[in-house]
């Protein structure tokens, strides 16, 4: 499995990363010698072993529901890079025709 | 000695019999700073006003009640939130971000009493060996300085070795607390997943990230270990179990102690140099009566792969956030998709791009089983390794890293001869399994680690082990930089 130029381009949009021509032709071949490396996994028969996303079994944590104090406004939006009336203030999603 | 050098123990016993005073500790770490850290570059701030004013308030509070921790100037890796003072994270990107909040460990260390003095240089957003990917300038190890002190955790292992702090907490997701400390000839620790509280750690790989102490030996590890361990509600993969007393486990006696060594640790990978003192701290293992024996971890090989799909996969969904919405850095852009597009673009370094790039790849549909779910399973495979030999034996032992210390830009170009130097860490992440990492003599004139394995919340073992083994063992102190220190 190897990966081409035009895939990088396709995960980097994924990934909201803007890629100039020379760092996709640079990642196409570091992830392709990574991609490589990790293909020694195929070596191992993995059938029916089973897969682990954590390792200390723990479930479902639950806690009350009570009314706590939490964040003021003021505070929550203090490292907010634009804002107005309380609200984070982004340009427009949907542009004007 | 010089006072930076004192242990925690007799630190407390000078400031009970009042010989020293919070100011005085705050005052010689502050002078240790501005003498050293323009070489070291440990620090990427130094919180003067911040640390004196607590000083002050410790000492017109003599009658007070003594925390742990009490006086005890320290800090804090920068991707652990406080209160007020910027985290960073090593990033462009968050250069400008200060939390509202304290994460818990800073929290139960500023309850213990011990005194924040700053934040430390890592590698952006703990992606890294060598401290080379920190976004503002890299660490130098203080025993040379031409070589690299490690990494991720590289500012807060070096701040300690030279002498800066009296310790530091790290986070180690693939080896980032234990890797350095070996570099840098400190002790470090990394707990079992769930020990220690994730909350305001900035996430890296979630299911692999854990918060630890790094100190200069192991008794002052029991001592943090003992403020900053437990359950905590505001982490749901904390875990609830006891908290056994750390420093009466220091017994120095390990008759008996089943000690295992894996043969794939000790071979071919590893510098003769370092082999040579891991085998001469076996030999001294044993004539202190623990029972040392050969066993294999058949899948260790597979441990890198697995670790470089994981920790990526969980990587690219964490760093999502940094959007340029709600906080960090943020580039305008002629709509949102183009403001999230310039942020992230220009916010992030090169290592973080090519491993979001690498995650995302991994978790995309049509790759997902090839790659992250097949990791998954050689994740299970490698804890079922560790399984089999903790039925037999108490503790696994072997080196922390294959080389000691490299030089700047020994291993920039290819980033997977860089990966390849987590080997012998990596596993300990991928099992959940706590060890540490102590100073065991020196190769070519560089620090060499042990590291020291053991079961899920087996803290107490590790450190009885590693405290025995370090009486035993020369102390390694590294030179002192520009002359005469504090």
């Amino acid at each position: 499995m190897s990966i081409q130029k035009e895939d990088v381009y396709k995960v980097a949009a994924l990934a909201r990363l803007k890629l100039s021509e020379q760092e996709a032709i640079q990642y196409t071949n570091q992830l392709n010698d990574i991609l490589q490396f990790a293909e020694k996994l195929n070596e191992l028969d993995t059938t029916d072993v089973k897969p682990t996303s954590h390792v200390i079994p723990v479930s479902n944590v639950m806690r009350t529901d009570e009314v706590k104090t939490s964040l003021s406004q003021e505070r929550a939006l203090f490292n907010a890079p634009d804002q107005q009336d309380g609200f984070v203030k982004v340009p427009p999603v949907f542009e004007e025709e | 000695m010089t006072l930076m050098r004192h242990s925690l123990k007799s630190l407390h016993t000078e400031l009970a019999n009042g010989s020293l005073t919070a100011s005085d500790l705050v005052e010689a770490s502050l002078k240790e700073i501005e003498r050293v850290d323009g070489q070291v570059k440990a620090f990427l701030k130094v919180d003067h006003e911040g640390a004196r004013a607590v000083a002050k308030h410790i000492d017109e509070n003599r009658s007070a009640k003594r925390g742990l921790l009490h006086a005890l100037p320290m800090a804090l890796k920068d991707n652990i939130c406080t209160d007020g003072l910027t985290t960073t994270c090593g990033s462009k990107l968050l250069a400008n971000y200060t939390p509202v909040f304290d994460a818990t460990v800073t929290k139960q260390l500023r309850t213990h009493g011990s005194i924040l003095m700053g934040k430390l240089n890592m590698d952006e957003f703990a992606m890294g060996s060598s401290n080379e990917n920190s976004g503002f300038f890299p660490v130098h190890n203080p025993w040379d300085l031409e070589r690299v002190p490690g990494g991720s955790s590289g500012g807060p292992v070096a701040a300690v070795a030279a002498g800066e702090v009296f310790f530091s907490l790290g986070s180690d997701t693939g080896g980032s607390i234990r890797q350095p400390a070996s570099f840098c000839g400190v002790v470090g620790l990394k707990p079992t997943y769930g020990r220690v509280s994730r909350y305001g750690l900035v996430a890296f790989a979630s299911s692999l990230d854990q918060i630890g102490p790094i100190t200069k030996n192991v008794e002052d590890a029991a001592y943090v270990m003992q403020a900053i361990s437990g359950y905590d509600p505001m982490d749901a993969t904390s875990i609830p179990q006891d908290v056994p007393d750390y420093l009466s486990a220091l017994t120095g006696d390990i008759k008996g102690l089943k000690v295992g060594v894996p043969k794939e640790m000790m071979g071919e990978g590893i510098d003769p140099g370092v082999r040579a003192q891991i085998q001469k701290a076996l030999t001294q293992l044993e004539k202190m009566g623990a029972i040392v024996e050969e066993v294999s971890l058949p899948h260790a090989e597979y441990a890198v792969a697995t670790y470089y799909l994981i920790a990526p996969a969980e990587a690219s969904s964490n760093l999502a956030r940094y959007d340029g919405v709600r906080y960090g850095m943020r580039q305008e852009g002629k709509n949102l998709l183009d403001l999230y597009l310039e942020t992230r673009s220009q916010g992030f370094g090169d290592e973080v791009k090519r491993r979001i790039m690498l995650g995302t790849y991994a978790l995309s549909s049509g790759y997902y089983d090839a790659y992250y779910l097949k990791a998954q399973k050689a994740r299970t495979l490698i804890s079922q390794d560790f399984e089999k030999i903790f039925a037999k034996y108490d503790v696994v032992v072997g080196p922390t890293t294959p080389n000691t210390a490299f030089k700047f830009g020994e291993k920039t170009d290819d980033p997977l001869t860089m990966y390849l130097n987590d080997i012998c860490t990596i596993p300990a992440n991928l099992a959940g399994l706590p060890a540490i990492s102590v100073p065991c003599g020196l190769a070519d004139g560089l620090p060499v680690g042990l590291q020291v394995f053991g079961k899920a919340f087996d803290e107490a073992t590790l450190l009885r082990v590693a405290h025995a083994f370090e009486q035993e063992t020369e102390t390694l102190e590294a030179p002192t930089l520009g002359g005469s220190a504090v």
